[in-house]
């Protein structure tokens, strides 16, 4: 079953999902790119895979155990030190909820 | 100085025999980057301070004689993190990012003793093959200035094939330590999934992703591999397999060897000067004593697809972290927690990897799942199944690294899909999560050609042997980019 390129306006709903705004001539060009990988996507459908088991990792290593022991790295302050707005202790982010909508 | 005439054993012999003080290698390495980098931009960062204050430790404790790393400058791809050093993945998003702690692989290699002397360039997150995604500059081909160095471990490859560092460290996902190791003329590894730990990797497709090592000799690859491997309890796919010594092993005889050549990486679309050179140096295992058939891996052409499908769909989710909150890029103009996100990611993230994001997101959303998502993981146990079927017969397969030799600047990248096919020859590897090594095979137009060696998991030996046999019998390492050094 072939898979029909994508319109703009699906286009910038996966863009939503994936937190992502797209300019209108980057939604335009996404389109268009997205449309070729499709067309090459669309190969895979020649090959028969009735009955074959997905392999989701090469890995033969299955579920590994550890102590389950709390460590203090002592990094707080250094971790901190990356946070793009800070307030002591504490990273800073703009309001979650909007008091102004509730009014 | 830089690094064309000098192994790993000849510095190790130097520095043992106190003819050379670390501080004066570290020294003179750091002052020949500055010299010469800025006509290759291979470096993000240079880490002199740091590189200096080891150097002098070192020299006060005094080198290891049994420890051939003590003391050798290296360079390190810029998605493995750094304690203390910028670490970008060649990121807007990451621009400003100091870790707080050293990737395992960097940590093990200090252990050995080695000196990391700077950050690499690469495509933004290790997302592209000719290192142009890059937020911030154009790495240059060792060989020809003119074209690009491939990638994504371009940084990595340029740095040790203009002699800048005796190594350096990569990560493959795709093919990107082989293809431009191919594209630089050096010897690319890229080992077993697991093999290495990926602690400290910043993640891009984690089922495929593996660190790999970047030299200008085999033995020299050997000797690192075998310092930087080993089980981390960090990381729990790394395997606790036994580490070899694999420089030990090494030998000029191939006798018994049972190489097998697919046709699939023969075909259209593989240049024919490419295919010569690489049938060429087949001949020449043929001398070393090895017999070589012609095999088919039947599924190879539908590689690039389920890759693309498989890889972008855990990039999507490994880079959901990056949403301007903790750390990385946070745009200035966000006013609610949503516009944090969405604006961070849109301004942070380059072409490139929203393309991929995008690809990703949607092959899990709903009502695509199982024609993408899941056919492009059946298609991936066929892939296996072909390469299990040839090592039950053969020791190693032998084919091009890429279908072609290094290429202009601004070729492909309105064409994903012409750009990705550049990947034909080295996804299936990834795709089975197999060890793989590229080394030189000799020029087409002045421009190095890689053959790639692919051996059964865990075979890393066998890679080094046969490797080693033909670099032994060629000495094409010997050649230099430029001829002017």
């Amino acid at each position: 079953m072939a898979q029909e390129p994508l319109s703009k306006t699906e286009v910038e709903a996966v863009a939503s999902l994936a937190k992502l705004t797209l300019q209108p001539e980057e939604a335009a060009s996404m389109t268009e790119q997205l449309a070729k990988i499709f067309d090459l996507v669309n190969t895979l459908a020649e090959v028969d895979t009735t009955g074959v088991k997905p392999t989701y990792s090469p890995s033969d290593v299955q579920n590994v155990l550890r102590a389950d022991v709390a460590v203090d790295a002592q990094q707080a302050t250094a971790l901190l030190a990356n946070a793009p707005e800070r307030e002591g202790d504490l990273i800073k982010v703009p309001a979650i909820i909007d008091e102004g909508a509730d009014k | 100085m830089n690094f064309f005439k000098t192994d790993l054993e000849t510095l190790h012999a130097q520095l043992v025999a106190k003819e050379l003080t670390v501080e004066e290698l570290v020294t003179a390495t750091l002052d020949n980057i500055a010299k010469i980098d800025s006509k290759y931009q291979a470096f993000i960062t240079v880490m002199d301070e740091s590189a200096l204050a080891q150097a002098r430790a070192l020299d006060e404790r005094g080198v290891d004689p049994d420890e051939i790393l003590s003391g050798i400058p290296y360079g390190i791809k810029d998605n493995l993190v750094t304690k203390g050093v910028l670490t970008t993945a060649a990121s807007r998003m990451l621009a400003n990012f100091v870790p707080i702690y050293d990737a395992t692989v960097v940590a093990n290699l200090k252990k050995h003793g080695a000196i990391g002397v700077g950050k690499l360039n690469m495509d933004e997150f290790a997302m592209g093959s000719t290192t142009e995604t890059s937020y911030f500059q154009e790495t240059k081909n060792a060989w020809d200035q003119t074209k690009v160095p491939g990638g994504s471990s371009g940084g990595s490859a340029v740095a040790v094939a203009t002699g800048q560092v005796p190594f350096a460290l990569g990560t493959d996902t795709g093919g990107s330590v082989r293809q431009p190791a191919a594209f630089n003329g050096i010897v690319g590894m890229k080992p077993t999934y697991g093999r290495i730990s990926r602690f400290g990797a910043i993640a891009f497709g984690s089922s495929f992703d593996q660190v790999g090592i970047l030299t200008r000799t085999v033995k020299d690859n050997a000797y690192v591999l075998a310092a930087a491997a080993g089980h981390d309890d960090q990381d729990q796919t790394s395997s606790d397999r036994p580490v070899p010594d694999y420089a030990a092993q090494l030998t000029t005889d191939l006798s018994g060897l049972k190489v097998a050549v697919p046709s699939e990486y023969f075909g259209a679309g593989v240049d024919k000067n490419v295919q010569a050179t690489v049938k060429a140096a087949i001949n020449q295992l043929v001398k070393l004593g090895a017999s070589v058939d012609t095999v088919s891996l039947p599924h190879t052409k539908y590689g690039v697809a389920a890759y693309y499908i498989l890889a972008s769909s855990e990039a999507s989710s490994n880079l959901q972290r990056f949403d301007g909150i903790r750390y990385g890029y946070r745009a200035s103009d966000a006013k609610t927690l949503e516009e944090v996100y969405v604006q961070s990611r849109s301004q942070g993230f380059g072409p490139e990897v929203k393309r991929r994001i995008m690809l990703g997101t949607y092959s899990l959303s709903a009502g695509s799942y199982d024609a993408f998502f899941k056919k492009a993981a059946q298609v991936r146990t066929l892939m296996i199944e072909d390469f299990q079927r040839v090592f039950a017969d053969y020791d190693i397969i032998v084919a091009p690294t890429a279908p072609n030799v290094a290429y202009d600047f601004g070729q492909n990248t309105d064409d994903p899909e012409v750009t990705y096919m550049n990947d034909a020859l080295t996804i299936p590897v990834n795709m089975a999560g197999l060890p793989a090594m590229s080394i030189n095979a000799g020029f087409v137009n002045g421009l190095p050609v890689g053959m790639q060696l692919i051996g059964a998991a865990f075979a890393e030996a066998t890679l080094y042997q046969v490797g080693y046999a033909f670099e032994q019998a060629t000495k094409l390492y010997e050649q230099i980019p430029g001829g002017e050094h």
